[in-house]
């Protein structure tokens, strides 16, 4: 049992003071931001909530919010299944377990424009090796700077490569915790293996899937540095996920207002599954 | 059994793939880079990496990058601390809310808090300093911090605060001899993560930052676009940059999950 205790606060009280730095002075900005008009100088007319209608209703908003979803939504089914076999084939013990996890922990540490740098030297047609055994091995057209659909696969492609892994340390951690014993007894039993994986391993890693799943779902959302180094967001539009329009409009053409309308629907999204990750891992942690 | 492991097999080679050629291609010259296809380097140079030891504006951006991840991972851990244990041993008004508030931080979009980062910290004078980044990326690693620092300190029985008081020892004497030696893997891994968020985070890096203090990643996107095809030097670069974590991930190695799940595996 935790006791009550208020001088608690005290000792969140830096971390308050940062956090409230960094994150409210900012968002009150773009509050701001969002309700008025300016013509540069400094001068600002109040606005209301026209931006927020205007943003709304805009072809350019709906088509990137459509292009996150997809992008998410390919990233979701494409890496937790396959975060999930991963992690049930890999070895329990022995000298190979550092060495998948140390391997498979890799991409996940190199800077996000590197990555980006990285698949573009990669995909790059007759001289780089996915862009050659493509084009000139296999005889299929393959450009992402010229084909959407080609850019499409390989920026899902990239996220796969950089963060599979992640769903697979999750689940491979919620693997090793199931005692030898619930395998015996499945095996009494006579058990298939099908069976084994969804009364005795899937349950034991709902907790961390949850997190998983979650986290993908934010991180990809929230994506940006990636897709704009390997595509800049191209060809045309096609690859124009919510975050590199948003940087489009703030700091491209400087439209102070509807970008700081953006930027509010934008988090109100990302608060609300926020909320929904939070509700579902205290109900957890309180079973 | 044996089948199996062709699963994890293959994917570790396609994660090796890309990185192999990034590698590959850092010992090319560019004229071998621009004339074909050649899956090893032909002419074998080291010319890529004379280049960044030796050009200031290559070597000051690792230099920078580092200083400003080491400060901080070191702000963040250190305020995250006190903090998590309150949150893992008392109940105080508020809390429940507080924790969530934390969380939604670590959840925004780089994206959202671009400009108005780049105005809050030109207004205090911090623009293209080191501290600027540092406290920055405080906003998702400081929530990350006390999370797993929480997850881990929650697995410590209270009975061990509680036998410390009996004994008549002071709190920060507690704290610093007793309770954190106990917890001190949980700090190698929110340092760890600290510093892997900051390390791979670019574009509030790029965003604060102009000349003093700009990140390796910022260095490398100017030069893809001013110096056209310079892809061997580019390679070269981007192959420096996953040593440090590539060093580091070996200590944690077993805590990685534990890490992700914000302590709660």
């Amino acid at each position: 049992m935790k006791t009550e205790n208020q001088k608690a606060w005290f000792f969140v009280l830096p971390v308050l003071l940062l956090v409230a730095f960094n994150a409210l002075v900012p968002i009150m900005t773009v509050v701001n931001y969002s309700v008025q008009e300016t013509f540069g100088n400094n001068v600002f007319f109040w606005q209301g909530l026209d931006w927020f209608e205007q943003i709304l209703r805009s072809d350019r908003f709906q088509a990137a919010l459509g292009r996150q979803f997809l992008f998410t939504f390919l990233i979701l089914i494409i890496e937790v299944p396959l975060g999930i076999i991963i992690a049930l084939s890999m070895p329990r013990k022995g000298i190979w377990v550092p060495v998948c996890l140390v391997t498979m922990a890799l991409p996940m540490l190199i800077p996000w424009n590197v990555v980006g740098a990285m698949w573009n030297i990669f995909t790059l047609p007759n001289i780089g090796l996915l862009g050659y055994f493509l084009n000139d091995v296999l005889g299929i057209a393959y450009d992402m700077t010229q084909n959407p659909f080609a850019a499409w696969v390989t920026i899902v492609t990239m996220d796969v490569w950089h963060w599979t892994s992640l769903v697979v340390l999750l689940s491979y951690a919620g693997l090793v915790s199931i005692p030898d014993a619930y395998y015996q007894a499945a095996k009494i039993d006579g058990a298939s293996p099908w069976k084994v994986f969804r009364y005795i391993q899937l349950p034991k890693m709902k907790t961390v899937l949850t997190i998983a799943i979650l986290l993908r779902f934010m991180d990809s959302f929230n994506i940006y540095t990636e897709p704009f180094v390997l595509t800049g967001g191209g060809p045309g539009n096609s690859t124009t996920l919510l975050s590199i329009d948003l940087v489009k409009i703030a700091l491209g053409q400087f439209d102070l207002g509807p970008a700081a309308a953006m930027s509010l629907i934008y988090f109100a999204i990302t608060l609300l599954v926020s909320w929904l990750f939070y509700t579902l891992m205290t109900k957890d942690d309180q079973q | 059994m044996r089948k199996r492991a062709i699963i994890p097999i293959v994917y570790i080679l396609f994660l090796l793939l890309p990185i192999y050629w990034l590698v590959a291609m850092s010992f090319k010259t560019t004229n071998e880079i621009l004339s074909g296809f050649s899956l090893f380097p032909q002419t074998f140079t080291l010319e890529n990496y004379r280049v960044i030891f030796t050009d200031p504006t290559w070597y000051w951006g690792y230099i920078n990058s580092i200083i400003y991840v080491s400060l901080n991972t070191v702000i963040s851990v250190c305020v995250a601390l006190p903090a998590a244990y309150a949150f893992s041993r008392y109940r105080f008004l508020g809390d429940k809310q507080l924790f969530f508030w934390l969380l939604t931080n670590r959840m925004a979009p780089a994206a959202v808090f671009a400009l108005p980062f780049f105005q809050l910290y030109s207004s205090v004078g911090l623009f293209d300093t080191h501290i600027a980044v540092a406290l920055a990326h405080c906003l998702f690693n400081i929530p990350l911090a006390v999370w797993i620092l929480e997850g881990f300190m929650g697995g410590i029985p209270k009975e061990l605060d509680e036998t410390a008081y009996v004994d008549g020892y002071s709190f920060p004497r507690f704290f610093v001899t007793i309770f954190l030696p106990s917890i001190k893997a949980g700090v190698g891994v929110a340092a760890f993560f600290c510093f892997m968020f900051s390390w791979v985070e670019l574009l509030l890096a790029k965003t604060l930052t102009a000349v003093a203090a700009k990140p390796i990643a910022a260095t490398m996107t100017k030069t893809a676009s001013s110096a056209g095809y310079e892809l061997g030097l580019l390679a070269a670069a981007g192959t420096l940059t996953i040593i440090p974590g590539a060093i580091v991930i070996y200590f944690v190695r077993n805590y990685i999950a534990r890490g992700f799940a914000l302590g709660r595996v």
